[in-house]
């Protein structure tokens, strides 16, 4: 996508101000009149008050990462804006209007070069009974953007319809102020007009998304501790689960909310639990016994700015290393990593079907940004990939729970089935599930747990692998978007590069990696981590073949498409 | 499940695996397990339909000496997998087995949560004092004056009161036992399994090993000298000035159990993504 292709827009205010309500209506006019659009939201850590500023990217295609730089800001007031404008990149094409009267606009936004105007929100509003100024600067928005005033007016007065008339007469004057104050003025360039729409329209965030990929998966219970930025996934599920037979229990940790997922799964129910890097910490021991045990389990791990309680609001990649090395003893599991919002509901369906069938824990690596990003998208195709657990119910003499069987995986018996009675236990066993420390017992069954992963097909969903160019852009998660779009431009310039983005960690695919780097002999590492942690990932597990770079800094900063591009664009041979 | 059927099943013998303990020679948990298989058998509940769940400790490998289906998982977490498997499967009978470093440690916080939860279940918590599966340091009811190569002349700490914990967490059933009377423990294990909601039984279990001086619990206890109380200050009481000793169902609380209101299954899964239509 190039930069004219899309329009963004990111709306400021203090707290209170209702800058996110505006980048919400925006977001849903605009996916109403036909275009796609992400929506993030940069927020302190207040729960109330503090800053916040709604980001909003606007095309005819899908939008899966924010802009190198914004085309409009609105600032409804300026109060706070400083501590988060270096999220916010303007350029000389960039317009910004603010209040006069809105407080000190931050140095960097003119800095920028970009145009400024001034628009006193704030008075027009007082001229309006009850009005309030983020109307105004939704109006200024939805001019210059080109979203229809009708099309505004219809989403205030169904958002409205629960406050009164007065509410909705005054934002709905509001509106037509803010439309006629920008009537006079023009961004840098306007959004192509939306293509018709052949598909149904979504409008959701990527925890939504992964939780109703997790249902539809098979998942029937889900154990809840709140963190964020994973709690919106328990949310959505605790209504959701009972609508379809299932059920979710709040732990008293995370400790607790790992076991009560394993007991579930025990009983034959497909379980799911979702956190952040903290409580993956605290989850870590019990994954190794669902690993043991060869139990199927669930865990979304929305990533954050870490170590420790790091930046709980923030983006972040660097829990690649606890997901696939942390746990101890030769642990195989599975590690999987969606690549946007609509890709969170196939990974997380994908990740369920695949724990089930190899009855090992499965852990999904989100992250903040494609977690809270609510997107405008056409709705994912349909897939069938639904858990299935091999079982076995009818019993001879003895039955062993862990056979070594040709592919690793041992049909489960589930409690209630008689003759199937076995203990399911984290100390090394036998065949039927006997505590042993026999030495062979010891080797065949972790031979068992490799084998099954290892052994099993995962067809073409292990990586997303598009283009032919003689320079790979091997990336993960959420920066698959930017890496795209990064590609697609170098195309302009004339420099082809693949893209390589593996969906699944772990197990690694050596022979499809291969496959998919032969002929490169360029790479481009990108990553949001400090430490690098995927580029040394990759160094241990598949060779690299020619020269590589690596393009990694670690949160809250978004890596832009633009920086990748311009690392394609300037490697010179 | 016909006639034929719970008769086979219901002799103790049924419900014993043909796994030997690793207990020692006079543990008290080969009465505990005894007890088990005396308390299923008069049940006569199908060995299939019993869950027992442990974490890790002497007293947690009892689920694979049964021959029920047995979880033996990680250190202190039983009552958490106990609870995920008893709200998906409310049709078993689930049995939590623990000892107090393992339950009242490590897994103090889940047992709090679980008491106040208050899911159908029984606890079962075989306290000697001491962590015997490393040799013999103290736990939170070892009394302070333990000396132990951990403690060099004792830990000087109150000892942990688990009753009194339960009673104020929201425990529904409370009951103290001592192994070596392994028909009376089996009595009150069946109306612990019967009692709906979190069902706690403290079971004295000596460990003959590095706690010798606790064969004298035998001489020791005693039965309660009063009836089963439902009124917890009146439990409270009791509990808090008894000698510990006191073996019986020492309360009986009325609370409704936890359980999950299970909606119909939705006829089409395509009803949960209306909300994110435009």
């Amino acid at each position: 996508m190039s930069p004219k292709a899309s329009l963004s827009i990111a709306i400021a205010g203090s707290g209170g101000a209702g800058a996110l309500t505006v980048g919400n209506l925006i977001l849903e006019a605009a996916s109403a009149a036909g275009w796609q659009g992400l929506l993030t939201r940069t927020v302190g850590p207040q729960i109330r008050g503090g800053e916040a500023a709604a980001l909003i990217r606007l095309a005819a295609g899908p939008v899966e990462c924010m802009p190198d730089q914004f085309d409009l800001l609105v600032g409804i007031d300026w109060l706070n804006a400083h501590r988060f404008g270096s999220e916010i990149p303007l350029g000389p094409d960039s317009l910004v209007i603010g209040d006069p009267r809105g407080g000190d606009r931050p140095d960097n936004f003119a800095q920028s070069g970009a145009r400024i105007v001034d628009i006193p929100m704030k008075e027009m509003a007082k001229a309006i009974p009850d009005g309030r100024p983020n109307m105004i600067a939704l109006g200024i928005a939805g001019q210059l953007i080109g979203i229809g005033e009708e099309a505004l007016d219809r989403l205030i007065e169904k958002q409205l319809a629960g406050k009164g008339q007065l509410a909705i007469d005054s934002s709905r004057a509001a509106l037509k102020a803010g439309y006629a104050a920008a009537a006079g003025l023009e961004l840098g360039h306007r959004l192509p007009p939306p293509a018709a729409r052949s598909a149904r329209r979504w409008l959701a965030s990527g925890n939504e998304t992964t939780a109703l990929g997790a249902i539809r998966g098979g998942i029937r219970f889900a154990a809840a501790y709140p963190i964020t930025p994973a709690t919106e996934i328990l949310e959505w599920l605790a209504p959701a689960l009972p609508k379809v037979g299932g059920s979710l229990l709040q732990a008293e940790d995370e400790l607790a909310a790992i076991n009560m997922i394993i007991g579930a799964s025990f009983g034959g129910t497909p379980a799911l639990t979702a956190t952040s890097g903290p409580g993956l910490s605290l989850m870590i021991e019990a994954l190794g016994l669902a690993t043991a045990a060869e139990i199927p389990i669930v865990v979304i791990d929305v990533m954050r700015g870490g170590p420790s309680t790091g930046i709980p609001t923030k983006s972040e990649q660097a829990d690649l290393n606890i997901a696939i090395y942390g746990l101890h003893g030769d642990a195989p599991h599975l590690v999987l990593a969606p690549q946007s919002v609509a890709d969170c509901l196939f990974t997380a369906q994908w990740a369920t079907y695949l724990a089930e069938t190899l009855q090992a824990p499965a852990i999904v690596l989100s992250d903040q940004f494609v977690g809270q990003a609510r997107a405008a998208i056409d709705r994912p195709a349909d897939v069938a990939f639904i858990g299935q657990r091999a079982r076995q119910t009818e019993f001879g003499e003895t039955y062993k729970r862990y056979a070594l069987a040709a592919n690793g995986v041992s049909p489960m018996a589930l409690p209630g089935a008689r003759g199937g009675q076995y203990t399911a236990d984290g100390l090394t066993h036998t065949e039927q599930g006997t505590p042993t420390s026999s030495a062979v017992d010891h080797q065949s069954q972790l031979d068992k747990r490799r084998d099954k992963l290892d052994r099993f097909a995962y067809g073409v969903h292990w990586a997303t692998i598009e283009g032919d160019g003689d320079i790979a852009v091997i990336t993960w998660g959420s920066l698959t978007g930017a890496a795209r779009e990064a590609i697609d431009r170098a195309a302009h310039d004339g420099v082809n590069a693949t893209l390589i983005a593996p969906r699944l960690l772990s197990p690694v695919q050596p022979d499809q990696f291969a496959a998919a780097l032969k002929g490169k002999s360029r790479i481009l590492v990108v990553e949001q981590t400090h430490g690098g942690q995927f580029h040394r990932y990759l160094r241990a597990h598949y060779e690299l073949p020619g020269e590589v770079r690596v393009l990694n800094r670690p949160g809250p900063l978004p890596i832009k498409p633009g920086e990748i591009h311009a690392a394609l664009t300037k490697w010179r041979t | 499940m016909s006639v034929v059927d719970l008769q086979r099943t219901c002799k103790p013998a049924d419900y014993k695996s043909a796994v030997k303990p690793i207990w020692c020679p006079g543990c008290g948990d080969y009465h505990v397990l005894m007890s088990f298989t005396r308390a299923f058998a008069q049940l006569g509940l199908p060995p299939e339909q019993i869950a027992v769940i442990s974490g890790i400790g002497c007293s947690s490998r009892i689920p694979a000496y049964t021959n029920c289906y047995g979880f033996h998982g990680v250190h202190g977490r039983s009552l958490a997998v106990a609870a995920g498997l008893k709200v998906t499967r409310p049709d078993l009978t689930v049995v939590v087995a623990s000892g107090d470093g393992d339950g009242y440690s490590i897994g103090g916080n889940h047992f709090l949560h679980a008491c106040r939860r208050n899911i159908d279940m029984t606890y079962v918590v075989m306290d000697n004092r001491v962590y015997g599966m490393t040799k013999g340091q103290p736990s939170p009811t070892t009394e302070p004056d333990f000396d132990t190569a951990l403690s060099p002349g004792g830990t000087g700490l109150s000892p942990f009161h688990p009753l009194v914990i339960a009673l104020a967490s929201g425990a529904n059933f409370i009951a103290r036992c001592f192994s070596g009377e392994p028909n009376e423990t089996a009595d009150i294990l069946v109306e612990a399994i019967r009692h709906p909601g979190f069902s706690f039984v403290e079971i004295l279990s000596p460990c003959v090993t590095f706690r010798p001086d606790e064969k004298e619990w035998k001489s020791l206890v005693h039965p309660a000298p009063v009836a089963t109380t439902n009124d917890p200050a009146r439990a409270a009481r009791r509990i808090m000035t008894d000698d510990g000793f006191n073996i019986g169902i020492l309360y009986r609380g009325e609370r409704r159990p936890y359980g999950p209101e299970f909606g119909a299954q939705a006829a089409d899964l395509a009803e949960l993504e209306c909300e994110f239509e435009q």
